[in-house]
């Protein structure tokens, strides 16, 4: 009686994450809860909406190249860190809710990875992430530089940048520059060793202004004066401020999915989904009976439970990772069909009900076992070898794989005990 | 063995030839294709940009030609995908060149654009053969460990390599029906194949360890019989299972391919055939192949 209870309880937990956000029966408004939980300085929050993959919601998938080739092998990894970094601070000023950016590592080569969910304009969103207000501060080679070309570079670069903001200086708009304290160090240097000489402040190989130094500057402060309308100052400052990209990034691969296409994804995968369980079902019911009804009972406690944990972890749902929880509901009947094949067998040898019941559970549990875990290693490699959809479809299928584990016998067994005691009583 | 055990059994292992037969007859066509035609790798493997445009009014291939041409991209098809709505394929270009090209063409809505390096291309084929390879190893030594308990005279690892040997008859049915497909349909094979032929590698799997978890288990019940007739009598006793298992996964892919949506349409498709071959290799394969192999001694 317990486990029924038990049961039960599980199955109201998982109904309210499961259930739309709002539900109205009659009169009643029902709110879906939300997961809040301080642990600590940290805290756990679900909102427990369902996280759709860009092949759901439209949007653009982008892949990044960097390059490390000027970048000494120990500070590979601090690098492509700070440029993700970047990469979400510039993301983040195109006002993309969700935006996902992630590393990879492929041999000696380095990715970023940024998925823009619901993002239209690729061109927009290409211009501002690829952005490159490389600050650069250049030195002259000799006593009187007449071009560009006779600045060589000092190592003072926008990596030295803490804070750079607009200011006024006599009226004219500058962009005042705050330098890191080792930036501070290093500007103090290139100034002490050029007093009487123009240094150089290029942007994207620019040249901005060519200050001659009056004296050697130890406070870490610096302006790049020139012709800026206010606009154009504060615009320079927020992309000096998103930084100047650790390392030059080339992109490798664009996809852009249209939000139409994912609609109708969505709309034609949740009827195949409907289409394939009501088989099922009938399947299951016409082939076992009282016994096929109670599997189809655990298989909507599967549906519960794995629709819970896809939105507790959570999990972004793709195309393909809803075809892996839709083939997974085949797999889910699989275990039952095992077990009540050998009830049958156990039967047929004359045992009684009760103990045919228990034997089956218990005789079908090893090639259960054995052959989901089978599965669950090519889960595992499919996971390690995908990314995106490949890795959704990965994690479904090992959610799915798990919870039918669960469901199929354990939820099963408690229902056909519930029943038989019913019976004998 | 008594004689209830004796009259429900069905003697599979005797017709063994016949269904090695069989799956060279599907096996030998697509290993010729494979070899003739390969596979008609997508974008994802060989690099390339995918563009999908909807136009306001119907646009004929040669005038779309006509405007890559101007610009100087290397359109390598065209395909109609739906009314007005065209698929077309490039080496690789940039998102400028893509926006030039569409502004040439008139009014045209972009459904899809996507781009991806020949580099990452390359990377994926390596990553997906890696995949393969892998899947199979660990699954020929799962399974000499979950079976490290077969009585002897018998070998667990001959358990496993049968087992695998059967897994790679699935794979290989199922990327000769695609080179057949990419050949004469135009199929294309994309990160998604890779991900079916895995899924199919694992319930292929997932088939043979049912039956031969009743071998093992009847070998210690059944002294007196033959390797043979044990195996006969184990795969009577799954067959039910098999079948009905089997039938639930079919059914629900039927779904997925009648009612889901185009984009994963050869995805399905592929598991459709992999998992059928599954159900096939898994009691007339690897049952047999284990049979012959034991009883060699």
């Amino acid at each position: 009686m317990r486990q029924v209870v038990a049961l039960l309880i599980l199955c109201l937990l998982a109904g309210m994450i499961v259930m739309p956000a709002t539900l109205r029966i009659g009169p009643y408004t029902l709110y879906r809860p939300r997961i809040d939980i301080p642990i600590g300085s940290r805290r756990i929050y679900r909102d427990l909406e369902l996280k759709l993959g860009l092949d759901l919601q439209g949007g653009t998938h982008l892949v990044y190249q960097a390059d490390t080739s000027k970048v000494p092998g120990q500070n590979i990894d601090a690098a492509i860190r700070a440029t993700r970094d970047n990469l979400e601070r510039r993301i983040n000023l195109l006002g993309v809710s969700e935006a996902l950016i992630q590393t990879s590592q492929v041999g000696s080569d380095h990715r970023l990875i940024v998925e823009l969910p619901g993002v239209k304009d690729v061109n927009q969103a290409l211009a501002i992430i690829g952005q490159t207000a490389q600050l650069e501060f250049r030195e002259p080679k000799s006593a009187s530089p007449s071009a560009a070309s006779d600045f060589v570079p000092t190592g003072l670069t926008g990596k030295d940048l803490r804070l750079a903001q607009v200011k006024f200086n006599n009226g004219q708009a500058v962009v005042g520059l705050d330098f890191t304290s080792e930036g501070t160090k290093k500007f103090s240097d290139i100034t002490s060793r050029n007093i009487g000489r123009q240094v150089a402040i290029f942007l994207d190989n620019q040249i901005v202004s060519a200050p001659v130094v009056q004296n050697a500057i130890s406070d870490g402060q610096a302006i790049i004066t020139g012709s800026f309308s206010v606009d154009v100052a504060k615009q320079l400052a927020i992309e000096l401020n998103a930084g100047a990209l650790p390392i030059p990034i080339k992109i490798v691969e664009q996809r852009n999915i249209g939000a139409t296409l994912g609609q109708q994804s969505i709309s034609k995968s949740l009827l195949a989904a409907g289409v394939g369980l009501v088989v099922v079902w009938l399947f299951m019911l016409g082939n076992y009976g009282l016994k096929g009804l109670l599997a189809n009972l655990a298989l909507v406690v599967y549906i519960l439970v794995s629709l819970s944990v896809v939105k507790l972890v959570p999990i972004t749902l793709t195309l393909a990772g809803i075809a892996g929880l839709v083939l997974s509901v085949g797999m889910a009947v699989d275990a039952n069909i095992l077990i009540f094949e050998r009830i049958k067998e156990e039967l047929r040898w004359g045992r009684s009900p009760a103990t045919a019941m228990e034997l089956g559970f218990l005789r079908a549990w090893n090639s259960i076992r054995d052959s989901n875990i089978s599965s669950l290693i090519t889960a595992g490699i499919l996971f390690w070898f995908g990314s995106g959809s490949v890795r959704g479809f990965a994690l479904t299928l090992t959610v799915g794989i798990l919870v039918s584990l669960f469901t199929s016998t354990t939820v099963t067994r408690t229902l056909l005990r519930l029943v038989y005691v019913r019976n004998r009583a | 063995m008594s004689e209830i055990e004796r009259k429900s059994s069905i003697d599979f292992i005797r017709y063994k030839w016949l269904y090695f037969g069989f799956s060279l007859l599907i096996l030998i066509p697509g290993v010729i294709s494979l070899i003739v035609y390969r596979l008609n790798l997508s974008i994802d493997f060989t690099g390339g940009t995918l563009l999908e445009i909807q136009t306001k009014s119907p646009l004929s291939h040669s005038a779309i030609q006509e405007v890559a041409k101007s610009q100087n991209l290397e359109l390598s098809s065209i395909q109609d995908s739906a009314d007005k709505t065209y698929l077309l394929r490039f080496k690789p270009m940039t998102a400028d060149q893509n926006e030039k090209f569409k502004q040439a063409l008139g009014e045209v809505t972009e459904k899809r654009f996507e781009t991806v390096g020949p580099v990452v291309g390359l990377e994926l084929t390596r990553k997906a053969l890696a995949a393969v390879g892998i899947a199979s190893v660990a699954i020929v030594l799962y399974i000499a460990w979950a079976f490290r308990q077969v009585p002897k005279p018998y070998s667990p690892w001959k358990f496993g390599v049968s087992a695998v040997v059967a897994l790679l008859h699935d794979a290989l049915v199922v990327l000769g029906i695609f080179s057949l497909l990419g050949h004469f349909m135009g199929v294309e094979v994309d990160a998604l194949f890779v991900t079916a032929m895995l899924t199919v590698i694992g319930f292929s799997v997932h088939d043979t360890i049912v039956v031969f978890d009743r071998v093992r288990e009847n070998l210690p019940k059944m002294p007196q019989s033959s390797f043979a007739d044990v195996v006969n009598f184990s795969l009577s006793e799954t067959l039910g299972r098999s079948l009905n298992t089997s039938i639930t996964v079919l059914l629900t892919l039927l779904a997925l391919l009648l009612f889901g949506g185009e984009s994963i349409r050869w995805f399905v498709v592929a598991l459709l055939v992999g998992i059928t071959s599954g159900t096939y290799s898994s009691i007339f394969n690897a049952s047999p192949l284990l049979v012959l192999w034991e009883s060699r001694k």
